[in-house]
């Protein structure tokens, strides 16, 4: 079966005046469909640089990044834009939200540019902020949010065009694990329903929601191993 | 995207950074607003002017020893010598003039006091002396009483038609008809009344008295140069009029052949077109501020957009992480440059005609709306403009300025690399 993400001997260097950072040294992975990967690691071993590799935008250094078959490298501005728009959830770990809008428009704003009509887009908006129990807050700008609702709006966001691929770095990094714990079932959901889910962890807890567990050190790959004692959608740690 | 998104956005970016986007709007507005109010205030003037400056009839042309209006010093020196068009060569004419429908001959004296009683006015009435059609080339008319009789013109008889300022101001009530007032200290009998035309140039349209021009000269002197005013029976013989008056006017001054006129023709169009060439100067004056305004308004929103982009990266990276293309973002800056330099325009706009109008409240003359579609206030060699297209123009040559000076930082927005963006503080 064609996977969904194939990357191959993908290198990404930083160059910093004199100083190069080769924040991914030589990472290969095929990703299939329907797959729940968490990616593990130090700090500053390069899981978000590729998870940003992953979801398209950042391009690397050298290496193949086949997203459903077809070669990101040939792509244009555009049509990565449309993946980024269409395919890809992301939920970045510093979250991105627009600092002078509101929860809502924050959620709002893929949508726009998937042309959606305005009353339209309100609704979804609105549903994608109920999942992640938002409702009053919808109009309270980012700075008027606890870290942990900031958190929640950006998941909102990543849902909020249900694309095909949930990737979170770091989603419940600032979340009590109450709910951490509901985060995880809203992505275990996602799951159930299809969608390829990868996200970043520091916590093993976390990890084990996933099939299958993927440890970066130094921009390589240290493991790359199924998870045997999965936690259970629905269930409680 | 939708138009409606992009201005959303615009309104929002303006609003938020308030003062900077305030002194821009200044730039624009201050340029459109010069261009506008000059434009007006001319066309006020024009209006004025076509609302019957000399309040010459129709088909009426007027003979004067000097061209009026401003000509130079260069041509004032050449023309010097002139001499006056006295009563009796001007007379002579009448008697030529078969031709034509009417021939008035005018003197005026300015600023005078006419009292009534103990009631004076300013010292700003001007009094007329008309030969007996001088009513009719004016084109005034009698409102009460009547005009004088030939017997009063021959006798110089000190009576006089006053016009409605003049009445308004010293008869608030009762009837001046048959009244003895006084006009610089001497005393004549009212016969008439002048209909009230509405305002022009200087408000003056109501502020005269007219007596017999043989009164008149009588009064303030013989040396000085008649006017001649002629009305053709129609338009097709006015320009055979004009022309057999020009010949009759030589022969009776002795002007010998081949020697210019030693005097001037002119009309409510020579005045007109007169009046355009002198404003028309103004008015390229006006456009060349409005155009150094405006390009330096265009470099400041330049300048604002660039920083907008600089302080906005972080949203920009967020915006092209969610999938807006190349074009969005383009679209987006684009639109609020646009959005901006309209604000500026209508700004502008609004205060501009709010200042030429001003003009037309102190002459009291018809106001230019900026709605107005039928008066051409900025005349071309190639094209007219009337207030209402002259502020379309405006507003898109606003539109242009917004798109000119934002497509580099809009191109700039574009091409930002959305991690690099994004890692922006
Ligand atoms: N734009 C950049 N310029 C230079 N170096 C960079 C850049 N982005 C990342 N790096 C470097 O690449 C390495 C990997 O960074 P990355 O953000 O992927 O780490 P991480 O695994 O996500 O760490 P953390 O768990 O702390 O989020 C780090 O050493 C970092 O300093
Ligand atoms: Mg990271």
């Amino acid at each position: 079966m064609q996977p969904v993400i194939n990357i191959k001997n993908v290198k990404k260097t930083y160059i910093m005046g004199t100083v190069e950072v080769n924040a991914l040294v030589d990472v290969s992975i095929r990703i299939q469909k329907n797959e729940y990967v968490a990616i593990m690691g130090p700090s500053g071993s390069g899981k978000s640089t590729l998870m940003n590799v992953i979801g398209c935008l950042d391009t690397p250094t050298s290496g193949l990044y086949e997203f459903n078959g077809v070669n990101v490298g040939d792509m244009n501005d555009n049509e990565l834009a449309k993946i980024r728009n269409k395919d890809i959830g992301f939920v970045f770990q510093t979250f991105n939200l627009l600092a002078r809008s509101d929860a809502l428009h924050n959620v709002e704003l893929p949508l726009i540019y998937s042309g959606m009509k305005k009353t339209d887009r309100k609704v979804r908006a609105e549903e994608a902020l109920g999942h992640v129990r938002l409702e009053d807050r919808m109009h309270h700008k980012p700075n008027e949010l606890s870290g942990g609702q900031r958190q929640r709006v950006a998941i909102a966001r990543a849902l909020v065009t249900n694309p095909s691929i949930i990737l979170a770095d770091e989603p419940t990094g600032n979340l009590d694990s109450k709910t951490g714990v509901e985060i995880m079932g809203l992505f275990n959901d996602l799951h159930a329903q299809g969608n390829t889910i990868i996200l970043v962890t520091h916590e093993e807890d976390i990890a084990r929601h996933a099939h299958r567990i993927i440890r970066v050190r130094d921009g390589l790959i240290e493991k790359d191993f199924m998870v045997e004692d999965r936690v259970l959608p629905g269930v409680n740690v | 995207m939708q138009l409606q998104e992009s201005v959303g956005m615009a309104l929002n970016a303006i609003r938020v950074n308030k003062l900077r986007s305030v002194l821009t709007l200044l730039g624009i507005g201050v340029g459109v607003f010069s261009i506008i109010g000059v434009m007006t205030a001319m066309g006020v003037l024009q209006n004025a002017i076509e609302n019957g400056v000399s309040d010459l009839g129709a088909n009426t042309f007027q003979i004067q020893k000097f061209p009026i209006g401003n000509f130079n010093d260069n041509s004032r020196w050449r023309l010097r010598n002139r001499k006056n068009i006295t009563y009796e060569q001007a007379d002579m004419f009448y008697d030529r003039m078969k031709l034509a429908k009417f021939v008035g001959l005018e003197v005026w004296e300015f600023g005078k006091v006419v009292e009534y009683k103990k009631i004076k006015t300013n010292p700003s009435v001007q009094v007329a002396g008309e030969s007996i059609d001088g009513l009719a080339t004016n084109n005034w008319n009698v409102e009460d009483g009547r005009s004088f009789t030939n017997q009063e013109v021959q006798s110089a008889a000190n009576v006089i038609v006053i016009g409605s300022d003049v009445v308004k101001k010293l008869f608030p009530i009762g009837n001046p008809i048959g009244e003895l007032i006084r006009v610089d200290g001497r005393q004549y009998k009212v016969i008439g009344t002048l209909v009230n035309k509405g305002g022009m140039l200087g408000g003056t349209q109501g502020n005269l008295v007219v007596m017999p021009i043989t009164t008149h000269m009588n009064t303030y002197g013989k040396e000085r140069s008649v006017n001649i005013m002629v009305t053709a029976r129609d338009q097709k013989t006015y320009n055979d009029v004009l022309e057999f008056s020009r010949g009759v006017l030589r022969v009776i001054r002795q002007v010998p052949p081949g020697e210019p006129d030693d005097f001037e023709f002119f009309s409510n169009e020579t005045i007109i077109a007169q009046f355009n060439d002198t404003t028309f100067m103004i008015k390229i004056g006006a456009v060349g501020i409005a155009c150094i305004a405006l390009l330096a308004a265009g470099i400041g929103i330049m300048n604002i957009m660039l920083v907008s982009v600089t302080e906005r990266t972080k949203e920009i990276g967020i915006r092209k992480a969610l999938g807006a293309t190349k074009y969005n973002v383009l679209s987006q800056f684009l639109t609020e440059s646009v959005v901006f330099s309209q604000i500026g325009g209508v700004i502008g706009i609004i205060t501009g005609s709010i200042m030429g109008n001003i003009v037309s409240l102190l002459l009291d003359a018809p106001p230019v709306y900026p709605w107005n579609n039928s008066v051409a206030i900025l005349q071309t060699p190639f094209l007219d403009f009337t207030a209402l297209q002259m502020n379309i123009t405006a507003l898109i040559f606003c539109s242009f300025i917004g798109i000119v000076f934002g497509v580099y930082p809009a191109w700039k927005a574009a091409n930002l690399d959305p991690i690099e963006a994004l890692r922006f503080e």
